[in-house]
């Protein structure tokens, strides 16, 4: 168990910089996700944390103690991989083991661990099996197991879920959270899955071009997203952007009046997330549908609105007589977002 | 599919029977001549050399094989066997033990002059034995290592196609493992042990049958550096037996002598079969 500091740290490949100077303190027992599309920098970071890659640049602190330049096995982690990484001529017992046999703990102790660990895991009778033998979702198990028995102060997750299908990704999701609660262990977890992400998460750090666009709670960056791009990268379907303007204290799309504001004035960027708005016929928003989605619990409804596309995911089955249909739409102003349209930045 | 072919062509009945004739045909050409060499193993020197050659074995076959074996002509034939044995044995060993390890170096250690000298040992390939030989000689008898084992084995241990076969599958190890195993602690000896040569085993037995063939096939260069006919290795050897001027050979032991010489290539090659099958089915990855 410790703390986890992320001081100012950045990383080049030669002359690339991947990650522009990451900031962030972790307490004990967190479970910060890091997410972002593919290429943000996100797994690097990661590796830079397990000691897989080099720091450029700035401080890492592992229990207090700087750890820039200290080897993986020094560094009291343990690490989930992607492709599980299991070793493929070694019994899931064995597997499990490995780390701790380097490590010289005696025989009867390690027995004692895996067993334990084994059973958490729901793995016990799966023990002389090779990882060949075993389903995606026991050898991710198994690759769990072996992070749990070396009882290390952080977890390192590498997008553990990626290679599941979509149900056992939901089931393992939840015990993976479950199995970090239980043990209070520091956790890094990388994910592109926003899903993932928000149900996981304490907090979360948006990542996007090596940039920590923000770091927060999952209902904070919902919220109160800082920046456009996580506005966009965190809930679904991604919030709707308009070309908007402030003009005398009240803020104004195209010719719309969206009610008045007190910011600065000028141009802005306003977002609404497709289920803060709702049907209602004295609504000042227009939506030209061109598509209906029915999903059952909900139902989004894909058009243009002044001019720009739009989408609005509304409760209940909702149907369209056809398409091509305008509809009126209204919203809570509480739920609007302001950006800067210059620099992506909430106003 | 209802039923299982036996081949990537069906067949019919006439032509099944046409292509097991040829096959039959063809591996009773191959092996008449090994027949001979056995039959002639088994009979008296007169027999062989008054014509019509036998083509049954004759009555002799202990008395031939005692004799090659524990007496020969220049030297027993066991001693040669010994000697052969020792030195493909070397050779095999010996070629998998470096280039396993050259092979590690080159993929997971990042050092200067990693691809210079990756390709300074793949250009090697371009040179072979005979090329190299008579400076080989000079290095080698200059260590007074003339009729030595060091002299039969070192001088080809050295294989750029281990090597380079070995690369190429420690390319295929997913970056994973290696990091999962320094997470894990594992020192990057003890990955090599641990993780890389058990994952590597079926190439292993692949390897050793084929090196040890060449190994035991080895006929120059132990006929340039032994003299003393108690290193003669059994392939030499037999070369060795043929009687110079007048004498005439002993043709019955010299033929079971190459029998002798036969049966441990082809004891590797069985016994190691089973194994690399076995690697082969149950592959892992």
């Amino acid at each position: 168990m410790a703390t986890v500091d992320l001081k100012d740290i950045k990383k080049s490949f030669g002359k690339v910089d991947v990650i522009h100077g990451v900031d962030m303190e972790i307490a004990d027992g967190e479970f910060i996700v890091i997410v972002g599309p593919s290429g943000c920098g996100k797994s690097t970071l990661l590796r830079m944390v397990a000691g897989l890659e080099t720091i450029t640049s700035g401080e890492l602190l592992i229990g207090g103690k700087r750890a820039n330049d200290t080897e993986p096995m020094d560094r009291d982690i343990a690490m989930v991989f992607q492709n599980y990484a299991l070793y493929p001529h070694m019994t899931v017992a064995d597997n499990m083991a490995y780390g701790l046999k380097i490590a010289g703990m005696p025989k009867d102790q390690i027995k004692a661990k895996v067993q334990e660990a084994a059973k958490l895991l729901q793995l016990d009778h799966l023990l002389d099996r090779k990882p060949r033998e075993l389903s995606g979702g026991q050898r991710q198990r198994v690759a769990m197991g072996r992070a749990i028995v070396r009882e290390p102060s952080v977890f390192l997750f590498d997008e553990p879920l990626s290679n599941l299908d979509a149900k056992l990704r939901v089931q393992m999701r939840l015990e993976i959270k479950d199995l970090q609660a239980k043990l209070g262990i520091t956790s890094l977890y990388v994910t592109h899955d926003q899903v993932e992400a928000m149900t996981m998460a304490d907090r979360m750090i948006v990542m996007n071009g090596g940039v920590a666009e923000q770091i927060g709670t999952p209902l904070d960056v919902y919220e109160r997203p800082q920046t456009i791009f996580a506005a966009q990268f965190i809930g679904s379907p991604s919030m709707n952007l308009m070309d908007g303007r402030i003009d005398g204290g009240q803020l104004k799309v195209n010719d719309v009046s969206l009610g008045p504001v007190d910011t600065r004035e000028g141009d802005v960027t306003v977002g609404l997330r497709p289920e803060h708005v709702f049907a209602d016929s004295a609504g000042v928003l227009r939506l030209n549908v061109h598509q209906s989605e029915p999903l059952g619990a909900n139902t989004l409804l894909h058009g243009t609105l002044e001019g720009k596309a739009f989408t609005a995911s509304l409760p209940g089955v909702h149907r369209m007589p056809g398409n091509d249909r305008d509809m009126s739409l209204n919203f809570a102003s509480e739920n609007l977002h302001l950006f800067d349209p210059k620099t992506g930045k909430r106003i | 599919m209802a039923y299982q072919s036996d081949g990537m062509v069906e067949k019919s009945g006439a032509s099944r029977w046409i292509s097991h004739a040829i096959m039959i045909l063809g591996v009773l050409f191959i092996f008449f001549p090994i027949w001979l060499a056995f039959v002639a193993s088994t009979v008296t020197q007169a027999d062989i050399v008054r014509p019509p050659m036998p083509v049954l074995p004759g009555p002799h076959f202990w008395e031939n094989y005692k004799a090659a074996l524990f007496s020969g002509v220049n030297v027993p034939v066991s001693v040669m066997l010994g000697n052969s044995l020792i030195m493909a044995l070397g050779i095999a060993i010996g070629k998998i033990a470096i280039s396993l390890l050259s092979a590690f170096a080159i993929v997971y250690f990042k050092f200067p002059g990693r691809k210079f000298f990756f390709w300074a040992i793949f250009i090697t390939l371009m040179l072979p034995v005979e090329v190299r030989i008579v400076p080989t000689f000079e290095v080698v008898a200059g260590f007074g290592m003339l009729n030595t084992y060091q002299g039969l084995i070192l001088p080809l241990i050295a294989s750029a196609t281990a090597t380079f076969l070995f690369r190429q599958f420690f390319l295929t190890i997913p970056d994973e493992l290696a990091e999962a195993a320094r997470v894990d602690g594992a020192r990057p000896m003890r990955f090599f042990w641990d993780i890389v040569v058990p994952m590597s085993r079926t190439n292993i037995a692949a390897l050793f049958v084929i090196l040890f063939i060449y190994g035991w096939n080895q006929y120059l260069w132990p006929l340039l550096i032994t003299t003393d006919p108690s290193m003669n290795t059994i392939v030499m050897g037999i070369k060795q037996m043929f009687p110079s001027g007048d004498d005439t050979a002993n043709w019955p032991v010299i033929m079971a002598t190459s029998i002798l010489a036969m049966i441990p290539p082809v004891v590797v090659v069985i016994s190691m079969q089973k194994l690399f099958i076995r690697g082969l089915v149950d592959s892992e990855k």
